[in-house]
Formats: C-alpha cells, sequence, structure tokens
C-alpha cells in the first residue's frame, strides 16, 4: 500500500505544495503518483513502477511492474537478468500511457542512454520529474526536451555557483595531450559503468584519438549494449587480455573503484584520471589521489539548473537531493517558488559518490581479480 | 596566461618529481619568452606584487555574488581563491585572454587605486583555471610542490645545461630572464653574473661505507664535525652581502644579525647554527629562525645566529676554489684568526692517526649538534656537485625503536595502488600511542609484503586510511631509525622525531616485544 503523503512530510512543506500533492508526493519509497498509484524510481521494491533512466539508484530490480524506455529496460535486463519484473512496458518518448486517472508520457533528459522525463498529468495539472538530466549535447543519447508544467521537479547534485562544468571537448584533449607528455605511461581514467564511458570514449573517437581504448572487464557489458543499440565506440579491448607494454601511450577505461586498486597494477605506470563534476573542486581530486581530475558530468550543473528553471517559469520547483539550500534560495532570489524535499536513496553524481567512499571501498567490489 | 594557468593546474595535481620536470620542460619548449621567463620567476618565487592582496580579490566577488551563495560554496570548496575562480560570473567575449608578461608587467605597474578594476578585468576574460592561477600568482600562495631548485633543474634540462652553472649565475639575473633561455636555446654565452656577492654552487659529500674503508688511507684525509645545522654560503663582495642555502636561495632576511656580521671580501662555505655563549645550540632552536620572512628582538636575542666555517671561496676577489684542500684550510684559518668577529668561528679539524680513532669520537660526540664527521681529501680542489673521492660524509648512527604499525594510507602517484605511509606508535601504560609516521626505508619487495600484510589484517577503514590489528600477540613490528627526537605539543605522544624510516621490518618480533615511550624520553634532544 502506498503511504499516505500527509504522514511524510514536514507539515509547512505540505501547505506549500498542497495544489499539487493529490498529484506527486514524496514518501520515503520516492515519489509517488496517488490518482495513478504508481512510483517514481522507487528505492524499494513497489507494484508498479515508472522509471526515468537506468543508473542504480534510480532503476532497482524487484518492482511489479515497469514502465520505462526500451533502452532503459534493456539496461536494467543487462543489470539484474531478464526477469527483474515480471511485467515490462517499453514506452517510446511523447507516447502516451493511461495509467489509472493519470496519464504519463516521457520525454528525453539528455542524461545518459535511454533517460527520459516522467511527465504527469491528472486533474487538468501537468508535473514533470526530471530525473537526473543535463543540458549541453551527449552524442551517447537525445538531448534534454523542455517540457512546460506547472510543478517542474529537479535533482540539486551541483546546486552550487561554483559547479560549472567546462567544454567537456577540451576535458577530453587534457587526456589526450597526457599521452603526448608521457608516452611511456597510460591514461587511466575512472568513468562510471553506465553512461560516462560510452560518452567519454565517444568524446575521445571525435577528438580524433583512432587508438584502441583498452576497458575494465566492469564495462564490457554495457559498452556492447550501447554499440548494440546504435552507439559506435571504436576498438575497444580488454586490459585482462592485453600485455603491459602495448597499453603504453593508450586511454584505459575502468571503473572509479578501479583506481588505486591492485588491478591497476597491470598497467604502465597510469595517470590516474577521473571523469566527474565533483573534480570541479580541487581538494576533491586531491583526496582521491587524482592526477588528472576531468570535470564531465552527466547531471546540470549551475547554470543549467538555473537556466532549466528560468525557461519553465513552472509555478513550484521541488527540489529532491544534492545540494536542495542554495538552489531553493536562488530561486526565491529570482522570483520562483521553490521547496526541498529532501529525498533519501539518490546517490549524488549516479553513486560515483562524492569522492571516498567508492575508491576505497572499491576494490574489493571491483569486478576483475587483481 | 592559458598555457601558464595549465602548467600551474597540471602540476599541482602531479607528485612525481621527473613527471614535475618533464612538465616543466614541456612548458618551456612551448611558450615564446617573454612568457615562459616569468612562469620561471613565478616558481622561484622571485615576484612580488605589492598592490595586490588577497583581501582586495574578496571584496570583488563580494560585489557580483550574493553573499549566502557565496558563503555555501566557500564552506564547500574549503579554499576563497579557489572558489572566487570557480563562481567568478562569466562574461563572455569580453576581453582578449591576456598573457601572461602582460599581467606580470601590469601588476608591477598599476596603482592601488586601479588595481581592483585591473584584475577584474582580467577574471573576467580568463576560464576557471586562468582565474585560479591568476589569484596564486597574486596572492604568492602556489602550493603546487615546485620548489625554486626544481624550476631551475628543469631549465637546466630544457637546455642541456649543468645546474650548478644556472645557479651560479642566477642571482645575476632578472625576470623575465631572455638571457638565461639564449643560453639554453644555443642562441648566445652563458650570462655573466652581472651582480657582486653571486652564489657559487656547492661541493657535496658522498656517504661512507665500510667497504670504502680499505681503499682510504688515513693519512690522505682531513677530519671536521658533521654539523646539525644548515650549510650555507656567506658572500660579501663590494658591500653586498647575501646569505645562501646550499640550492643557492637567498636567505638573508631572516639573518640580519649575520648579515651585520658580514664585515669582509670573501665568500665562504660553512654552517649555520644557533651559538649561544660560544656553545652550538641544538637543531630545534635554529627552526625557531628559519623560514620566517622578518625576524622579531625576540626571535634575535633568543636564537642568536652563528656560523662555522669549513672553507674559503674566494678571498678579496681571488678564487681559491682551484687550490688544494689544505692550501684553503691554512688560508681559512689565517682568515678567521684576522677577523676576531665572535658570531663566526673555525670549524675545528679533528685530530686522528686512523679511523678506529674516529668511530670512538663518532660515537660519543656528546655535543647534541654533530651528525657526524666528515672526511675530505687534503688533496681536493673545491669542485660543484658531487664529484666522487675527495669528500665523505660519516654519519652518527641513528637513534633506533622498535614501534607497531597501526595506519596504513595509500601513497600518490605510482604508489597509489600501495599502502606505502606508515603511522607507528609505542607502548605507554598498556596502551600503543602513535610516535610518527614513515613512508621510506623498504624495497619495493618489502613494499608489496607490507601492503599485503596491511590489506589481509584491516580492522578499519577511513577513506584511503586503514586502521591495521595491533594488538600484544597479533600485529608488525618495524624498527624506526631516526635523526633526533623533539618535544612536541601537536603530537599526542609528545614527541615528534627528525627523518623516521623503516629500517628493518620485524616481521620475528611480536608487538608486546616493542618498546615503551619511556624509551624515547630519555633520547629527547
Ligand atoms: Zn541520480
Ligand atoms: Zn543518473
Amino acid at each position: 500500500m502506498p503511504v499516505p503523503c500527509n504522514e511524510t512530510a514536514a507539515p509547512d512543506v505540505l501547505s506549500f505544495m498542497k495544489a499539487f500533492t493529490d498529484i506527486v508526493c514524496p514518501t520515503p519509497k520516492g515519489l509517488y503518483c496517488p490518482p495513478g498509484d504508481f512510483y517514481i524510481d522507487p528505492t524499494r521494491p513497489s507494484p508498479r513502477a515508472v522509471v526515468t533512466h537506468g543508473h542504480s539508484d534510480h532503476a532497482r530490480a524487484g518492482h511489479g511492474s515497469v514502465l520505462a524506455t526500451k533502452e532503459t529496460l534493456a539496461i536494467m535486463g543487462a543489470r539484474y537478468g531478464a526477469d527483474f519484473t515480471p511485467s515490462q512496458q517499453a514506452a517510446r518518448y511523447g507516447e502516451r500511457h493511461r495509467i489509472g486517472d493519470a496519464t504519463v508520457w516521457l520525454s528525453p533528459a539528455g542524461h545518459v542512454l535511454g533517460s527520459a522525463q516522467a511527465v504527469i498529468e491528472a486533474h487538468g495539472r501537468r508535473i514533470v520529474v526530471s530525473g537526473d538530466y543535463k543540458r549541453r549535447p551527449d552524442p551517447t543519447c537525445a538531448p534534454f526536451e523542455p517540457v512546460p508544467c506547472d510543478v517542474f521537479i529537479t535533482e540539486a547534485t551541483f546546486g552550487l555557483p561554483v559547479f560549472r562544468h567546462p567544454d567537456d571537448g577540451k576535458e577530453v584533449a587534457k587526456a589526450l595531450h597526457m599521452l603526448d607528455v608521457f608516452p611511456e605511461r597510460c591514461v587511466l581514467i575512472g568513468a562510471y559503468a553506465l553512461g560516462k564511458a560510452q560518452r567519454i570514449i565517444t568524446l575521445l573517437r571525435q577528438g580524433g584519438y583512432d587508438a584502441p581504448v583498452y576497458i575494465h572487464g566492469a564495462m564490457e557489458k554495457l559498452c556492447s549494449l550501447y554499440e548494440s543499440l546504435g552507439v559506435e565506440l571504436g576498438d575497444l579491448r580488454l586490459t585482462k587480455d592485453a600485455v603491459k607494454g602495448e597499453m603504453m601511450s593508450k586511454i584505459v577505461i575502468a571503473p572509479p573503484s578501479a583506481l588505486g586498486d591492485r588491478w591497476s597494477r597491470r598497467l604502465p605506470e597510469p595517470v590516474n584520471a577521473f571523469a566527474s563534476g565533483w573534480m570541479r573542486v580541487r581538494a576533491r581530486a586531491r583526496q582521491g589521489g587524482i592526477e588528472l581530475p576531468l570535470v564531465i558530468s552527466d547531471h546540470a550543473d549551475w547554470d543549467e539548473l538555473t537556466g532549466t528553471l528560468l525557461e519553465l517559469s513552472p509555478q513550484e520547483v521541488w527540489v529532491t537531493h544534492g545540494r536542495e539550500e542554495p538552489l531553493v534560495h536562488w530561486a526565491g532570489l529570482n522570483g520562483l517558488k521553490a521547496r526541498p524535499l529532501h529525498l533519501a536513496g539518490y546517490d549524488e553524481e549516479d553513486g560515483e559518490g562524492p569522492q571516498g567512499d567508492n575508491l576505497k571501498s572499491a576494490e574489493d567490489a571491483a569486478g576483475e581479480p587483481a | 596566461m592559458n598555457r601558464f594557468a595549465e602548467l600551474l593546474d597540471r602540476l599541482s595535481y602531479t607528485p612525481g618529481r621527473n613527471d614535475k620536470l618533464a612538465l616543466i620542460v614541456d612548458y618551456f619548449r612551448h611558450v615564446p619568452d617573454p612568457d615562459r621567463g616569468y612562469a620561471l620567476a613565478a616558481m622561484t618565487g622571485t615576484l612580488d606584487f605589492k598592490h595586490a592582496k588577497p583581501a582586495m580579490i574578496r571584496g570583488l566577488i563580494e560585489e557580483r555574488a550574493d553573499p549566502a551563495l557565496f558563503r555555501w560554496s566557500r564552506d564547500y570548496v574549503g579554499d576563497t581563491a579557489e572558489t572566487i575562480a570557480l563562481m567568478w560570473p562569466v562574461r563572455p567575449g569580453v576581453n582578449r585572454v591576456p598573457d601572461l608578461s602582460e599581467i606580470v608587467e601590469e601588476l608591477d605597474r598599476t596603482s592601488k587605486l586601479d588595481m581592483p578594476g585591473r584584475i577584474a578585468g582580467w577574471l573576467d576574460a580568463l576560464d576557471e583555471t586562468g582565474r585560479w592561477a591568476l589569484l596564486k600568482l597574486i596572492t604568492g600562495a602556489m602550493r603546487i610542490g615546485v620548489s625554486a631548485r626544481l624550476a631551475k633543474q628543469a631549465l637546466a634540462q630544457y637546455g642541456s645545461l649543468d645546474i650548478a652553472e644556472v645557479e651560479e649565475v642566477w642571482h645575476g639575473l632578472e625576470p623575465p630572464y631572455l638571457d638565461l633561455f639564449a643560453w639554453a636555446d644555443g642562441l648566445a654565452e652563458r650570462p655573466e653574473h652581472g651582480t657582486l656577492a653571486p652564489f657559487r654552487p656547492v661541493m657535496l659529500s658522498h656517504p661512507v661505507e665500510e667497504a670504502d674503508f680499505a681503499r682510504m688511507d688515513p693519512a690522505d684525509y682531513r677530519a671536521e664535525w658533521k654539523w646539525d645545522g644548515i650549510r650555507v654560503q656567506a658572500v660579501s663582495e663590494g658591500g653586498v652581502k647575501r646569505l645562501y642555502s646550499r640550492t643557492g636561495e637567498d636567505i638573508s632576511g631572516s639573518f640580519p644579525d649575520l648579515i651585520e656580521a658580514m664585515r669582509f671580501e670573501a665568500a665562504i662555505d660553512g654552517e649555520l647554527l644557533v651559538v649561544r655563549g660560544g656553545a652550538v645550540a641544538p637543531f630545534s632552536d635554529l627552526q625557531q629562525r628559519l623560514n620566517r620572512k622578518t625576524v622579531g628582538k625576540k626571535q634575535l636575542a633568543e636564537f642568536p645566529a652563528g656560523l662555522r666555517v669549513y672553507d674559503l671561496l674566494v678571498e678579496d676577489g681571488e678564487d681559491l676554489r682551484p687550490l688544494p684542500f689544505d692550501e684553503r684550510r691554512e688560508r681559512l684559518e689565517a682568515w678567521v684568526a684576522a677577523r676576531g668577529e665572535p658570531r663566526i668561528g673555525l670549524s675545528p679539524l679533528i685530530p686522528f692517526a686512523n679511523f678506529d680513532d674516529l668511530t670512538e669520537l663518532r660515537g660519543h660526540a656528546e655535543a647534541e649538534s654533530v651528525e657526524g664527521v666528515m672526511l675530505k681529501r687534503g688533496d681536493s680542489p673545491y669542485l660543484a656537485g658531487r664529484p666522487k673521492g675527495y669528500w665523505w660524509k660519516w654519519k652518527r648512527d641513528p637513534f633506533l625503536v622498535d614501534a607497531v604499525l597501526l595506519y596504513a594510507q595509500r601513497g600518490s602517484g605510482r604508489r597509489s595502488s600501495f599502502y606505502s605511509d606508515y603511522t607507528f606508535g609505542v607502548w605507554k601504560d598498556g596502551a600503543l600511542v602513535p610516535v610518527g609516521k614513515a613512508y621510506f626505508g623498504f624495497t619495493d619487495d618489502e613494499l608489496k609484503r607490507l601492503d599485503r600484510f596491511v590489506r589481509d589484517n584491516t580492522i578499519n577503514s577511513f577513506g584511503p586510511v586503514r586502521e591495521v590489528t595491533h594488538e600484544p600477540d597479533k600485529g608488525l613490528v618495524l624498527e624506526v631509525a631516526f635523526e633526533g627526537l623533539q618535544r612536541s605539543t601537536r603530537h599526542k605522544s609528545g614527541v615528534a622525531m627528525r627523518f623516521p624510516r623503516i629500517n628493518r621490518i620485524r616481521w620475528d618480533k611480536p608487538p608486546r616485544e616493542a618498546d615503551e615511550l619511556g624509551l624515547l624520553e630519555t633520547m629527547l634532544e
């Protein structure tokens, strides 16, 4: 049974959001839509789920049914096995689905392949749950499409004005420059296995890098899936099949957890790089022993977050997780009504975490044996 | 400016010394004059801008950003200059990106009143790395892990020059060092040092091993104390007085008392020490005088600086360096006697007939300020660098304690997949208290085994740090060697070690047999 909304949020928040909580409301399991009796990206098994994208904090196994794009369903299948739910419903972008008394449709979010915003309409009002999104072009997925709405629900992972992601092509060029400066070393880029890894490989190709890209075993499945869904990645090879010498002056991509792991000893003197929006802050990069921080994120930066809010100018903005206070404060200064939801269970930047946790524990779970 | 910013950015993230050198050499290769010269000046700490200060920069951001958003950002980032660089509002297309040389020259020229506007204009035109580099340049707090010596080394490497020669000419030259780069590029002769009192590259020694003695005739050698102070070169020529560190850094500013006492026309090599009533004080007293831009009256009175001199390089314009040691020594002794300057004393020769006499002396050197003995051939000229076969250093045996490994931390750079930094402790009232940290002294194979031990015996993880088992019968004992011990309020144990390193790994010894803090207290300086 869904948790009644009025028991889960503070009274002042509810009075603020009252006009819309009968359509979507926050609960400990995630956002819930009473007229359709479904959850969006539920953090625990639920009878009916709409899933915005395949990152593991949004897409979990064990729901009674899942509505998502066919790419997201394929990603979930690759991750959890084909039986991750008894009932899969593939939705095209823009295609309307009636669930109970609500209508749901998906609009591209520009986050990773298959990512979508969930647009929920009921009682003549429209609420957009944006999931994770970004506004800049990404060669591996469809671009974000703004949907005018009454309530826009946004994350705020990078909700501080210090977070402005630079041009991703320039960031990748830094990695390529390192290959020139240190021809006897390789550049090991830590990147999340879903989305970030494939985007970086595509950017490398666009930057003129035609040599083989060596990948950690944990990347293999999702890279193949991307290729089968039409994203070309070029010559990929597994590090476990390679000898040390051939990886000199080459790019190697591995999950962030493999950086500094014993696994990396098979590589020729790796320059440790990490592709993440967190790399914008020097202390973060140093903490993780990163030699080459690459500020590349699949999340909206400060300018994208605030630009999107101004562009949509919804009646209300709800902020799910991240740095909610600064974004809400900014919205107030700019004449927008905004409230933090403090939703729990969603990782900062897709489980890459703001450093530390992953880098420390991962070696034990890093997929390939050492 | 973009290339310079990129260089600083790369250097700040690159731990390895050789990799840093490669980056700087790459920069010198690709960036034209005068920018590369100003970059060299920035890295060697030769630039100082009197009108551009941190407080003014803070004022600039306060005019442009919401104070609450700035505060949240500052708390998150942890560094004011970096926060400003990151959140500075972008004004695309307002300005062309200035060259480093333009910035340096303008910073020097611009009045205090015009400075904020000038800096704001540059911040508008630069990207975030450029803004960060500009703010670091202005505030002088670079923290990129590059010493002046390393920057000069890079220049030497770039031009295939001898670092000693670079250091020798350095003090006569000024940014942007056009003549220096012309020399490095093979387009001009070595620049002459036009100024007086230049630094002369010092002569260094090799550690002596037991096996070396068989090949050495005691009659050929002279022995001196190896002082536990700072090797310096004191030069006074034509009224210009300078005190240099052994790498050629000008440290005159910290020692006005000594500069004042340099009433001579010569270049001498000696040890900088705190000398009180004719007696040499321990190194910890000298530390009170180091790394200070200005010295107070109190420090001057409590920690008076003095010199123990052991070589005379130039006397009244005559270069003595080609002469044999014995001849220079004779001149030196006469020179010191003629001075009669209480702050400048002769470092005595220690008489000995055979090396065993010295073993005795060396082992029982009561003076806390001696760390061993120097052996110098009587016929050795004064040569730059570390020539083989002339000078030897014979260090007093280090102090040793058996300590227990408590925590291990991941190394950086190429060591980042190893737990290579070790915190160790000794017993006090039945518990282990940390007394120090060491990250060298072991072979690669030992490192692998230590790393394995850490991973197999972890009881707690905090970020990159692991706590390992340390019980009376379970854990690892490390024999730690160190040069001296001082009281410290910053350490829980109350003591701090100098140059601790792992001497031996006692795989055989249970932690209960490790040493007590009481033993360390008897070793205090
Ligand atoms: Zn997320
Ligand atoms: Zn995501």
